[in-house]
Formats: structure tokens, C-alpha cells, sequence
């Protein structure tokens, strides 16, 4: 017979394994990142000990031209992908979902580019942006009519927009496979009823589909956002924050000051700032948007 | 108002031919309700003349038109699901008022429909809720409202209330009469419950298998099933029927007789028979009894009885309540 009368303390030590692990990867990094910030530290040890040096970091960072350009790139980068990732997953589940022929077949190819390393999808992307001869530019020069092509990566213009549709085709699955779990469980006689009540195929979304999504939305909205804030891989592979910095996302330029500059107390000041960013948009996000049955 | 006509009607689900070929006229105004096995095709063909399920074959006529392909928008009717299917983000209110909003309805007269039909409904209190607010018996009524509002020329019931506990549903069964009396309408009514089917009826459709056994008002198929299959889905508890020497005694192949015409005598009686078990339900008892003439026999006396298991008794079955069939069919008496 098992005893519940020390209940309290078995809870408590059951917790301590995941607690350990919990604060071993999370807690512990961020309060060193934290003790960093406030110090020179260097990537390389040096001669010179490290000193500690104030908010010295955060004054730089806030004074920093490029920390500023890098900032603007990832909320532009954010407000283009969101949208446009969230709408392709919405759209192709919903095809997914339908009584289309071949439907399995479908969804299984749908979830392909998961299954990529993301190096590989850009090295992909990289050949349509880039070579005069791949397809993207075939099509503009159909379009434009002249022989003329465009290194889509090249020019400060396109580079982002090339980033956000590559970015959103190399990850949307993830949120269609979660689009189309919500729009499974949502009853079928809503739209029988809705078919019954006149609604068109386009009210039927707007009445039935949309709002029984809420929830779905919600959450795939705070965690789209944050994959977009975090932004790095694609950037890093392809662009490498070019042209002049047009596509320097914040994670990339903290790559940069600590492991190219070596700069690891400023890189430290950068991340400690990304940190309380990302959680204060996300906590909002959570606020301002109720779950259905919270409002 | 209008009637239904529903003409050499088939359904198939790829090769399951699941309603071979119906023909059944539901008159103006009547309330018609469908009963009969789970499968037998009920909600199948409700959903067609709603338009809902598509007609592998034949033509449903509404008021004489023939709707057999309109959309079910336009077909002037409106149907209330099992599930109730209210749209869960929307109030009462707006729920009741959807079909009217989309219709493209002033304002103001879409407020006084969902306001007469609230207060038809008893739901005015509760205008303001949404449905996971609600009772389910609240709920009923608010996707009862939803069909009034529209004021359909045909009312279509899906087992509306399956999913009430037995107080709630015998007061909506008294509460559906008085709104078919006060409308008028049309009203199709799918169950597979027979109280309901009993009580609320005018015309009773009994379906087996796709096909009709049978149509007629409720005592009319009580009184003179015209198939085995009908004796015994109508009636509770089921109908015995005996085979054998003492059918043919009775000049059919089968005979049929409810356990309510049938009575026990400790003295003297047609057939002995030998207490099995006995169900007391207080105001009446069943008795099952094994006889060596006529197998097993329920029998249902008013009254509590005492009838220990192994008491020798008497049943004589009553002569002109018994049903006698022969060929698969009522034998003319
Ligand atoms: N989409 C479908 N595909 C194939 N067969 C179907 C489909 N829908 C229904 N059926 C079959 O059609 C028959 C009639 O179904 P229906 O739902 O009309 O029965 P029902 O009389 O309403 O039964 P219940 O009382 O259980 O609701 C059943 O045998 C069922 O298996
Ligand atoms: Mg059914």
C-alpha cells in the first residue's frame, strides 16, 4: 500500500528530473547570458581580463545603427511571412481536406518539404532565385518580354521578398498538418446546417470554418511569430544578411558580433534584449486574443 | 404549406443500393414520421427530399414542384439535426436569425421573426447566450427556432430528441404536437423510438431495409399490421408469434398475438404454460412463460401479480386481436 501522507514531498521530488533539465537548458544559459552582457567578454580568451563594464552593452546596442536595420528586417520579415505562411497552410489544408481524388497521396507529398533539411531547400531556392537560366527568371523573361534576368537574391528589393517565400514554402506544412487537424473537428452538420440556412461556399467559411479555426489561429499565430523573430538558417545559408544588410535578421547580426566579431558580451546584451522581446509579443498576443470560451 | 411526393426514389452508395425504389406522399400538413431499424434508410432519405444526400434515381416533388435537384436552400424546407448543429460563436439570437441574415432580411423584421419564434419557443430569457450556455433541452428548442424562423414549407426532424433524458423528451414530444398543431406545417419525423412515433403521428412510414412495410395512421397499423415485420416493430413489447400446427389452426402460416391480449388464469385457459420469469413495472406486469404447445410467450397483465418462476398458469389468447399472416402477408380475415 502505497502512503499519500507525505503526498507534498513525492510531488515535489517526482518534479526534480524535469526541473534539473529544465533549468540545465534554459534558466542556466540565459543567467550566463545575462552575466555576460554586462561584461567585455570575448569569444577567445585574452591577455586581458575580462572586466566588467555596466550597461556599457545595452547603451552601444540601443546606439547601433545596424542593430536598429537589423531589428526592422525581422519585423519586416514577420509582418510579410506570417500572413503568407499562415494563408498557404489555411488554403492548402483546406484542399487537403476536401473529397478531392488521390486525398492520402496528396498529403503525403504536402508534407515533403518537412522532411528537408532546410540547407537543402535553400540550395534549391538558391538556383531558382539566382541562375540566369533556372525558371523564376524563364518566367520573367517571358513576362518582361526582354533576355534580361534578375538575380533575385542579388537586389536589396527582392532579397527579402525572396526570403519570406522561401522561408514560408520550407515550413508551412507544419502549420497546414495543424490547420488540418483543427478543420477535421469541426462537425460536418454545421455545414449542412449552414447549406440548409443559404449560405454560399464563401459565407460557409466566413460563419462555420473561420470561427470554429479561433482556437487553431491563436496558437498558430504566437508560434509562427516567433519562427519568424527567429529567422537565421535561410539567411545564413543564402544571403548572409546581404545585400548591405538588407537581410541582416536580429539573430543573424548576434551571430555576427559574437562569432565573427567575437564580441560574445555584446552578442549576450543582443539576445538578452531578443529574449524579452519575443516573450513580451507572444504574452500579448496571448492577452489580446482570447481563446474561444475565455472571452 | 405544401406536400411531399416522393416517386421511384433509389439511393446507392457506390454499389450498395441502399433505397431500391420508394414511392410515399407525405399530404399537406400532416405529421409524418419514419420509423424502423437502425440502417433501415430513414435519415438517408430525409437528407434527400432536405438535400443534403443526393437521389441516385426517381424525383421528389415539394407543393407539386419538383425540387429533385435544387439546391437545399431552396427547397423550402428546414431540418433539425440530432446534434442540434447550432453554431457555436453565435448567440441564440443569431443562430435563430442566421438563414433570415443571409437571406438578406431588414434588420428590424429579422428581429421581430426571432423574437416571435423565441417566444413560441419559451427561449426569450435566453437571446443573449451561446449555445454551450445551454441545457440540451434548451437547445432543442433554439434549433427547433432555427427551422420556424424560416417558415419552411416542410419541417424535417432527424431523431431530434435522442439525446434528452426520458422526463425532457416526453415533455418535448407534448410541446413538437402543439407546434405542429399551432403551425400547421408539413413536418417529417425520423425516430426509431415507437412512444414517439405512437404519439405524435398522423401517418406512420415503417421502413425496412430501404424499403416501405408499410403506411398508415398509428392504431391502423396497431390494429391490422400488414406484414410480420410491421407486427413486430409496432408494439411493446414485441408481438409473439407462433408457428406451426396452432397457426395453421388459426388458417396461416403465422400468428401473431401481443402480449397485451393475452390472459393468465391459475384454473383453467388454452394453453399451459410455465412461469420463466416475471418484470414488474408496477403499474403492470410482463410475464414470460414457456409453454410445450407454443413455445415461449411474454405476456403483459395489468396490475402487480405474483408469479414465482416455475408456476403452472393458463393463456388463452384473445380471438379477434390476433393478427394471422400468411405468405409474408396479413391474411384477409
Ligand atoms: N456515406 C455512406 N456511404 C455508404 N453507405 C452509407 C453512407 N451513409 C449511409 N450509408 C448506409 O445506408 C444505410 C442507411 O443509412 P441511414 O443513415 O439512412 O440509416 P438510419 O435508418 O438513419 O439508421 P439510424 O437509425 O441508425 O440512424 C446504412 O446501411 C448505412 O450503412
Ligand atoms: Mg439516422
Amino acid at each position: 500500500m502505497p502512503s499519500f501522507s507525505n503526498g507534498r514531498s513525492q510531488e515535489v521530488a517526482m518534479l526534480v528530473p524535469a526541473m534539473l533539465c529544465l533549468v540545465l537548458i534554459i534558466v542556466v544559459p540565459f543567467a550566463l547570458s545575462v552575466g555576460f552582457s554586462f561584461t567585455d567578454q570575448r569569444l577567445m580568451p585574452r591577455p586581458i581580463p575580462t572586466r566588467f563594464i555596466g550597461v556599457t552593452n545595452y547603451e552601444r546596442m540601443f546606439a547601433d545603427r545596424l542593430f536598429w536595420q537589423a531589428i526592422g528586417n525581422t519585423v519586416l520579415f514577420t509582418v510579410l511571412v506570417v500572413p503568407f505562411q499562415l494563408a498557404i497552410s489555411l488554403t492548402v489544408a483546406m484542399a487537403l481536406n476536401a473529397a478531392i481524388p488521390f486525398r492520402g497521396l496528396f498529403r503525403t507529398v504536402a508534407i515533403l518539404p518537412l522532411l528537408l533539411p532546410i540547407t537543402v531547400v535553400v540550395a534549391i531556392w538558391a538556383v531558382l532565385y539566382r541562375i540566369p537560366t533556372g525558371p523564376l527568371n524563364a518566367v520573367y523573361q517571358l513576362f518582361a518580354g526582354s533576355e534580361n534576368y534578375i538575380d533575385f537574391i542579388g537586389g536589396s528589393d527582392t532579397a527579402m521578398v525572396a526570403l519570406v517565400v522561401l522561408s514560408a514554402w520550407a515550413t508551412f506544412p507544419y502549420q497546414m498538418l495543424i490547420y488540418l487537424a483543427g478543420l477535421q473537428d469541426v462537425p460536418g452538420d454545421l455545414y449542412e446546417a449552414a447549406e440548409l440556412d443559404g449560405a454560399t461556399a464563401w459565407q460557409r467559411f466566413r460563419f462555420v470554418t473561420w470561427p470554429s479555426l479561433r482556437n487553431v489561429n491563436i496558437f498558430l499565430l504566437i508560434i509562427t511569430t516567433i519562427q519568424a523573430l527567429k529567422l537565421f538558417t535561410q539567411v545564413s545559408v543564402m544571403t548572409r544578411g546581404g545585400p548591405n544588410g538588407s537581410t541582416t535578421t536580429i539573430i543573424y547580426y548576434l551571430f555576427q558580433q559574437g562569432f565573427t566579431s567575437q564580441k560574445i558580451g555584446y552578442a549576450s546584451a543582443i539576445s538578452v534584449f531578443f529574449f524579452v522581446a519575443v516573450t513580451t509579443i507572444a504574452v500579448l498576443q496571448r492577452v489580446f486574443l482570447k481563446n474561444e470560451g475565455e472571452a | 404549406m405544401a406536400d411531399v411526393r416522393i416517386a421511384s426514389v433509389t439511393k446507392r452508395y457506390g454499389a450498395v443500393e441502399v433505397v431500391p425504389s420508394l414511392d410515399l406522399h407525405i399530404p399537406e400538413g400532416s405529421f409524418t414520421v419514419l420509423v424502423g431499424p437502425s440502417g433501415c434508410g430513414k435519415s438517408t432519405l430525409l437528407r434527400m427530399i432536405a438535400g443534403l444526400e443526393t437521389v441516385s434515381g426517381g424525383t421528389i416533388a415539394i407543393g407539386g414542384r419538383d425540387i429533385t435537384h435544387a439546391a437545399p436552400s431552396k427547397r423550402g424546407v428546414a431540418m433539425v439535426f440530432q446534434s442540434y448543429a447550432l453554431y457555436p460563436h453565435m448567440t441564440v439570437a443569431e443562430n435563430i436569425g442566421f438563414g433570415l441574415r443571409l437571406a438578406g432580411m431588414p434588420k428590424s423584421e429579422m428581429e421581430a421573426r426571432v423574437r416571435e419564434a423565441a417566444d413560441i419557443l419559451q427561449l426569450g430569457p435566453l437571446l443573449d447566450r451561446k449555445p454551450k450556455q445551454l441545457s440540451g433541452g434548451q437547445r432543442q428548442r433554439v434549433a427547433i427556432g432555427r427551422a420556424i424562423v424560416r417558415k419552411p414549407k416542410v419541417f424535417l426532424f432527424d431523431e431530434p430528441l435522442s439525446n434528452l433524458d426520458a422526463a425532457l423528451r416526453a415533455q418535448m414530444r407534448v410541446e413538437l404536437s402543439e407546434l405542429h398543431q399551432r403551425l400547421g406545417s408539413t413536418m417529417v419525423y425520423v425516430t426509431h423510438d415507437q412512444v414517439e412515433a405512437m404519439t405524435m403521428a398522423d401517418q406512420i412510414v415503417v421502413l425496412n431495409k430501404g424499403c416501405i412495410e408499410q403506411v398508415g395512421a398509428p392504431m391502423d397499423l396497431y390494429r391490422a399490421p400488414q406484414t410480420p415485420f410491421v407486427a413486430g416493430f409496432i408494439g411493446s413489447p414485441k408481438m409473439n408469434f407462433i408457428e406451426g400446427p396452432i397457426a395453421r389452426e388459426f388458417g396461416g402460416e403465422l400468428l401473431g398475438i401481443r402480449p397485451e391480449h393475452v390472459t393468465l388464469s391459475d384454473r383453467e385457459g388454452r394453453w399451459s404454460c410455465t412461469v420463466r420469469h416475471a418484470e414488474h413495472l408496477g403499474g403492470e406486469t410482463l410475464v414470460h412463460l414457456d409453454s410445450p404447445e407454443v413455445g415461449r410467450l411474454t405476456v403483459k397483465v395489468s396490475g402487480d401479480i405474483a408469479a414465482a418462476p416455475g408456476v403452472q398458469l393458463y393463456a388463452t389468447p384473445g380471438l379477434d386481436t390476433s393478427h394471422v399472416f400468411k405468405g409474408g402477408l396479413r391474411a384477409p380475415s
